[in-house]
């Protein structure tokens, strides 16, 4: 069962819907509220980061009976160094978006640390994904 | 499977099934079903939201009578925290009590000096590094539902002491027991909402409530204001006014307990938004998050009678000049040990789809392709509130897809195998 959210770029009144999306479908499917909690998590670090540093791009959500899987993809700009952005507390979120309660730099670490698997890949200039699971 | 009380319940008779309730129900627990707005009882969290809504007075809040009173030797009324509010300043809290009293009643319980005493406790559990947080008090019972059904996550952020009026109730009785032994006590909460009245009959956190019933504020309000129009008082003396009494209204909690790092939401869907952040673990830097169900907050509740932001006024006026009950008399009256929650809040499974993920996996394929047959314009004349819930209530076998008015026009399905 797959479902497909699409993010706008600087958008900050749909996002956040990709999140909820997840944890109402994962909810009506049963799913322990644990894991429902780190999936939302997941979902919904992924999609601000597309809506605030990238040009837009979407969050896959995939659900199969031994797993939980979300992508999200984007249009770019990519990240430099991924090791670096991979770091808590590092951040180049501007004043304004700090502002709005965003940029502590926890977001990429918060995905890996509530995934059972995670996988980011960028080139800097192309697209961001970042595959990430959750065993069920 | 828990057995559902709920106070809030439908007139039959009175119900035209318009789907008003239905469309404002923040949690989705109304259907119309042959006409009438029927409620689902585990989805039902008490807010009292389609007693204000619907036109034709067809919800209603079930409560004890005053016939109820006469079972107990000693007869006491607990309003609650916005009662005094929704009388003029004009008429005194002594006027109001004597009044309750031509009523009926022996004593009246004041329990916001009790809301001032765990105010003081909620400050210090806010510096208690053992506690999770942000916290969240179980004062709004709507809200604690909420997070029971939405948010089982957060049942860890929820503070284990009891609420005020329950604190109130049990130090009455045990000091009644020792003035009166042997006689009856029975105490009466005197409601603005039903989310209190179900967390009497039906309490959240401990095996018993320590009142006997409730009355709804609208209903005695009238009885209250013929007496007090009719009739000079005798006693001018002064009863107690307690800072406590901020506790109805928004962002009383957080003043009395002097919590600075607090947010204060009121309005149910501003409520749920914020726990949903809260679960995401965007709102760490918190350390309480103020929550009620009504606008306003208790002010707003929807047995009161008064316009929420005048009762707001009021409450201020009254308070603005009090001084905080000694830390003393605090320290040395109270063990705070002792005003805990003796049960464990449990999260309400709302059923899933179906307890083996890929027959629930099946469902949901089917519930995507018949969103795919709707309009998506969640009209509300099938008794659904929205096309998805249709959707959900076909492939459980609670509704049809002829049900919708679209699918009839257009003489069935565009795809056959459903
Ligand atoms: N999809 C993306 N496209 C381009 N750059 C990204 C993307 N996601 C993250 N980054 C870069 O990685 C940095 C770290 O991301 P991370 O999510 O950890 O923190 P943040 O978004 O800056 O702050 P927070 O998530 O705590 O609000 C970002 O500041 C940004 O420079
Ligand atoms: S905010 Fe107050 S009046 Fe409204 S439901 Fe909650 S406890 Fe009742
Ligand atoms: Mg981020």
């Amino acid at each position: 069962m797959k479902f497909e959210y699409t993010i706008t770029t600087q958008n900050f009144t749909t996002a956040g819907e990709a999140s909820s999306n997840t944890k109402k479908t994962l909810k009506l499917l049963g799913i322990d509220s644990k894991i429902i909690r780190r999936a939302a998590i997941m979902a919904y670090e992924a999609e601000m980061n597309i809506a605030i540093h990238s040009r837009g791009g979407k969050i896959q959500l995939e659900i199969e009976a031994h797993r939980i899987t979300i992508v999200a993809e984007d249009q770019g700009p990519g990240i430099a160094d991924i090791d670096l952005a991979m770091k808590e507390g590092y951040s180049t979120a501007s004043h304004e978006i700090r502002e709005m309660g965003f940029g502590a730099g926890m977001g990429l670490p918060n995905m890996k640390r509530c995934a059972d698997s995670f996988d980011i890949s960028s080139t800097p200039g192309g697209k961001t994904r970042v595959v990430m699971t959750l065993n069920l | 499977m828990a057995d559902y009380f709920h106070s809030v319940i439908l007139i039959e008779e009175k119900c035209t099934g318009c789907t008003v309730c239905m469309q404002n129900c923040p949690t989705q627990a109304i259907r119309v079903v042959d006409g009438k707005a029927q409620i689902t009882p585990e989805k039902c969290i008490d807010c009292g939201i389609c007693i204000r809504v619907c036109p034709y007075g067809a919800k209603t809040a079930v409560t004890d009578t005053m016939r109820d009173l006469e079972a107990y030797d000693i007869k006491a009324a607990m309003p609650s925290m916005s009662f005094y509010s929704q009388f003029s300043q004009h008429y005194s809290k002594t006027k109001i009590n004597n009044a309750l009293k031509t009523l009926g009643f022996d004593e009246v319980i004041d329990q916001s000096y009790h809301a001032e005493v765990l105010a003081y406790h909620l400050g210090n559990l806010s510096e208690d590094p053992q506690q999770v947080k942000p916290m969240i008090s179980t004062y709004c019972p709507a809200i604690t539902r909420l997070i029971q059904i939405k948010n089982p996550e957060l049942i860890k952020n929820i503070i284990p002491i009891e609420t005020p009026m329950e604190v109130a109730a049990r130090l009455y009785k045990e000091a009644m027991a020792e003035r009166n032994p042997g006689a009856s006590v029975g105490i009466f909460y005197i409601s603005q909402c039903p989310a209190k009245i179900t967390s009497i009959k039906k309490p959240i956190g401990l095996g018993r409530s320590s009142l006997d019933g409730a009355l709804s504020t609208k209903n005695l309000y009238p009885l209250l204001m013929q007496i007090l129009s009719h009739r000079e008082d005798y006693s001018q003396e002064l009863t107690a006014a307690y800072l406590g009494e901020n506790w109805a209204i928004l962002g009383g909690q957080s003043l009395t307990s002097e919590i600075e790092a607090a947010i204060k939401v009121d309005d149910i869907d501003e409520v749920a938004k914020i726990l949903d952040m809260a679960e995401l673990g965007k709102l760490s830097g918190l350390k309480f998050i103020e929550t009620y169900a009504c606008v306003g907050g208790c002010v707003g509740g929807p047995l009161n009678v008064e316009n929420p932001f005048i009762a707001r006024y009021r409450v201020e006026s009254r308070t603005r000049s009090l001084s905080p009950i000694d830390i003393d008399e605090i320290e040395n009256n109270f063990d705070f040990g002792k005003l805990l929650w003796d049960l464990e809040i449990e999260p309400i499974d709302i059923l899933g789809l179906d307890k083996d993920l890929s027959v629930a996996l099946e469902k949901m394929d089917r519930i995507d392709k018949l969103l795919g047959e709707l309009p998506g314009i969640d009209c509300g004349a099938c008794g659904c509130p929205s096309c998805r819930a249709l959707a959900e209530d076909i492939v459980q076998k609670k509704a049809r897809l002829s049900d919708c008015v679209f699918q009839k026009l257009q003489g069935g399905p565009k795809n056959a195998t459903l």
